[in-house]
């Protein structure tokens, strides 16, 4: 995202205005950004290293851990199929109430994830809707990791549609109609002419989600139960040892997770370094 | 797009439309559109009057009124904040700059819950932020003799609300500021605008759909916030209880249908503003083909 | 917009599909190789308690202690899991499905609600001694140290610039014993008056800054933020934060009266009987009553029943005038939870704009 700089006098600001603004631009990402951060990160080793490693090897630590990437490794998958059709099928096609669907797909990104989680509490609770026949048949969707997954989809729903719809669309159907005609197949055309074209947005879309789905809370909170060990996610655990006073041990799992959040945009940066131009165009709304 | 054809859709040679709408279709149905059906549904017990006798109660419209009216002031920092920092990052030149513009993203990507703890705990009183605004401070006690309180207020909310909703406008602003076209800019320049006035007549009304793209963006993100707000916000009812928290309440009176209500309620604003965010897009994409 | 992407076809291309396809089977195996242990968990005999947030710390060691007890006596090893949460949503969630062997509940009227939808026998209240309530707390005034604002009783809340700190009675259990007590108090030092009891209690809420969902969030706000003077905090609570948080930095103060807190506990009857753990499960409750289990109460602060232990631990404890629940003001949960804290009761009519 290198705008070239520009040598141009006329169309550009004094040194005064310049350094003004980007002081302020800075404080302003200082304030509300890095300082969250850093205490982050403080308070998780404000006992030293030793405590910090105890937190996050404990057993309970473990199995949170394991549930957020079994949920992240459903979810994400399956949101990245759903984001690939319903990119395919709104970028390469004219269709009636198509700004319809796009608004649909976003519309769970603007849910209070409050929201999220109790829509399936009223579908699969036992005094939901489906309730009494999932009771019957003992099968269990709210309170384990079925309904845990189902509001972690929910809540990352739009992103990689939302990453590659823009994307494909800028991009057009020409090269795909080429392919076609030379002969190719629908799934050969996919794989070996717009996937390439994309996979930089996809990876994109799924570095964010993955990142959403690994930190989601609120719609989580509703449908877990929070049994210790069993139907803990990590943010949840973080809330449980926060209100049990530990918070050492709160913060070195949100360390966790905020190094997740760093390791995420890392990747995403080193994919702007070397692919910038590609990725400047799927970044594009 | 052609309307005079009856079709429902344009013909086109490309393959799998029926697999990947009806997927897609499928996909949304089962996992969003069911769902808010079973809502819907328990929303209805109460009735269309039942659920307007809900929204017009005072104090869910005081929640609504600052979950709302929280969005908005958090967006509009965001807006000019971010327009700000989107130039910065895209115009100038500075030493960490790739690690600046890498870091806009984090709240995409950091915990709700964990960036709700850090708040307040940077924000409360004896935080490393709330403690500049003490009552002992010189710029505390500009606000009088009790000094600033930021956790805990309204103005918490709008805290927390700013840094959910941080990189939207950076990320929608930036990729249309790089591709703006300097030779608009040289030509006012060379008519001999100024750079002030260059900015406001050719600048920003280029920038101006991305803006409220990415305004509207944070702003939809806000509105719906629990896990960060909720360690902030102070939760008095009429003063800083939000929207979603009175949802919460709601259920543990084991109201299930009024919280439905409150929730059917935030769910049909958002699908406006949602569907006005996505006729700008087209408005946007159709004023740039042009 | 031009297309800035023409002639963009990589060799790669495939092979990224290739490790696409790869990976998402990579995945979909390790989700189900990592899901089947958590599933299958609960196969062998474990019970789920269902408590709310206080008594973790209880809980936590109370379950080592019973699973040891019970191998001693029957030779079967029983896992127990435990779910903490703010009451009423751990009594929602049971509500809703979650297969609690047990509930272990801050007040009768959350378990009154999870009877009423058929999963446990109406009666549940006199299955065990004590109205089912194997320990009992009361609410109890948390300070600062040196007591700077002399606070003393429950009229010093309301006194100017005094800042009092206690959880939104609608999501915490606990706050509707603060808000009750308070009641209590208001009505015995104005001959019964509802009126001017109304009155207190609405003036006490004015002195909230912060209202927090639950009873831990309280705790926290109370001591870690440094907002308020005074906590209105379950005994237990108090005696905990003070052992945990700040010694020396607070001290409690017990008022002229308070109201015996009732926490109670009881079998899930509809899911036991489909798990077969009923046997388990009321085991584990009765060995609340027990001498070891009375001992664990007292020492996570939660007075003891058994009059021995009781005794043991009289100094820990203040004596301090209790009224009740059932005592004619409130007339049981039942009724006390739809007159103060149901929609439109009198907690609401304290927020409701004049």
């Amino acid at each position: 995202m290198d705008g070239a700089p520009r040598s141009n006098d006329a169309t550009t600001e004094g040194p005064f205005l310049r350094f003004g603004l980007s002081g302020i631009a800075l404080l302003y990402l200082a304030l509300f950004l890095v300082l969250p951060l850093v205490a982050v990160f403080v308070e998780a080793f404000a006992k030293g290293f030793g405590p910090f490693l105890a937190a996050i090897t404990e057993p309970d630590a473990l199995s949170a851990v394991k549930l957020t990437l079994i949920v992240a490794a459903i979810s994400v998958p399956m949101n990245l199929v759903f984001g690939v059709a319903a990119a395919w099928a709104i970028a390469k096609y004219e269709f009636w109430g198509k700004s319809f669907l796009i608004t649909l797909i976003d519309l769970p990104f603007s849910v209070s994830p409050v929201i999220s989680g109790l829509v399936y509490v009223l579908l699969f609770g036992a005094q939901g809707l489906l309730g009494p026949w999932l009771q019957e048949h003992d099968i269990k969707i709210i309170f384990a990791v079925p309904g845990i997954v189902l509001a972690t989809i929910f809540v990352t729903f739009p992103f990689i549609a939302r990453e590659l719809i823009p994307l494909m669309q800028e991009q057009g159907t020409s090269e795909e109609e080429a392919a076609l005609s030379l002969g190719a197949s629908g799934w050969q055309t996919f794989w070996r002419v717009t996937l390439p074209n994309i996979r930089w947005g996809l990876l994109y879309g799924v570095l964010l989600c993955n990142a959403r789905a690994m930190g989601e809370f609120g719609a989580v909170s509703v449908v877990s139960g929070h049994v210790r060990g069993l139907t803990n996610t990590m943010p949840l655990h973080v809330e449980i040892l926060y209100n049990e006073y530990n918070f050492t041990a709160s913060f070195a799992v949100a360390s966790l997770l905020a190094l997740l959040a760093l390791v995420t945009l890392v990747l995403k940066s080193v994919l702007e370094w070397r692919y910038g131009d590609e990725i400047a165009a799927s970044a594009r709304h | 797009m052609s309307w005079s054809t009856a079709r429902l859709r344009q013909p086109s040679v490309i393959p799998g439309f029926r697999l990947t709408l009806g997927f897609s279709l499928a996909y949304l149905f089962l996992i969003v559109l069911i769902p808010l059906g079973a809502l819907l549904l328990k929303a209805g017990e109460l009735g269309i009057g039942g659920i307007l006798d809900i929204a017009v109660d005072r104090r869910v419209l005081a929640a609504l009124k600052l979950s709302f009216g929280a969005s908005l002031v958090a967006a509009l920092i965001n807006g000019v904040f971010g327009l700000m920092l989107a130039w910065v990052l895209v115009r100038y030149r500075f030493p960490g700059k790739k690690i600046v513009d890498a870091i806009v993203d984090l709240p995409f990507a950091l915990p709700t819950a964990v960036a709700g703890i850090t708040l307040a705990t940077l924000y409360a009183k004896n935080g490393w932020v709330g403690s500049l605004f003490g009552p002992q401070t010189w710029v505390g006690s500009l606000f009088g003799p009790k000094g600033l309180m930021i956790a805990y207020t309204p103005l918490g909310v709008i805290m927390a609300l700013t840094f959910v909703g941080l990189p939207f406008v950076v990320r929608t602003v930036q990729p249309v500021l790089a591709d703006f076209d300097a030779e608009t800019e040289e030509a006012a320049a060379s008519l001999g605008a100024s750079r002030l006035s260059t900015f406001i007549r050719v600048i920003f009304p280029a920038l101006l759909p991305a803006l409220t793209t990415g305004f509207a963006l944070a702003f939809a993100r806000a509105v719906g916030e629990y896990g960060s707000v909720i360690f902030i916000a102070g939760n008095i009812p009429m003063v800083s209880e939000i929207a979603p928290l009175l949802i919460v309440t709601k259920l543990e009176e084991y109201n299930y249908a009024g919280a439905a209500a409150i929730a059917v309620v935030m769910l049909a604003i958002s699908f406006v503003l949602l569907l006005v965010i996505n006729l700008l897009q087209r408005w946007n994409q159709a004023r740039m083909r042009a | 917009m031009v297309d800035t992407h023409q002639g963009n076809r990589h060799p790669q291309g495939r092979s990224l599909a290739g490790a696409i396809r790869r990976l998402a089977s990579v995945l979909t195996l390790g989700a189900a190789v990592a899901t089947a242990p958590l599933l299958a968990a609960r196969a062998d005999t474990t019970l789920l308690n269902v408590s709310y947030d206080p008594t973790r710390e209880l809980y936590k060691e109370f379950n080592e202690a019973f699973v040891a007890h019970y191998k001693a006596e029957t030779g079967e090893t029983l896992t127990i899991q435990a779910s903490h949460g703010g009451s009423g949503k751990q009594a929602r969630s049971v509500i809703d499905g979650l297969e609690a062997d047990v509930v272990t509940l801050a007040l009768a009227s959350d378990i009154d609600a999870i009877a009423d939808k058929g999963l446990i026998a109406p009666d549940w209240q006199k299955r065990l001694a004590d109205n089912s309530s194997p320990y009992t707390s009361t609410i109890v005034f948390l300070v600062r140290k040196g007591n700077p604002k002399g606070i003393k009783d429950w009229s010093d809340l309301v006194a100017d610039g005094v800042e009092v700190i206690t959880p939104n009675p609608k999501t915490s259990g606990g706050a509707r014993w603060n808000y009750l007590a308070a009641w209590a108090y208001a009505l015995k030092h104005n001959g019964g008056d509802e009126a001017k009891a109304k009155e207190f209690v609405g003036q006490l809420y004015t002195h909230v800054p912060v209202l927090d969902t639950g009873a831990r969030g309280s705790t926290t706000t109370f001591v870690q933020r440094g907002i308020g003077d005074v906590l209105l905090a379950w005994e237990n609570e108090a005696f905990l934060a003070l052992k945990e948080l700040g010694p020396g930095e607070f001290e409690i103060v017990v008022p002229s009266l308070s109201i015996l807190a009732e926490p109670p506990v009881t079998v899930v009857d509809k899911v036991v009987d489909k798990r077969g753990t009923r046997k388990q499960a009321e085991a584990y409750l009765n060995y609340l009553y027990s001498k070891e289990g009375q001992e664990l109460a007292a020492k996570w602060f939660y007075r003891p029943r058994d009059p021995e232990v009781a005794a043991k631990y009289k100094d820990v404890f203040p004596k301090v005038e209790l009224v009740t629940i059932d005592d004619a003001a409130f007339g049981g949960w039942r009724k006390a939870q739809a007159t103060h804290f149901g929609d439109g009761g009198i907690f609401d009519q304290i927020y409701k704009p004049k």
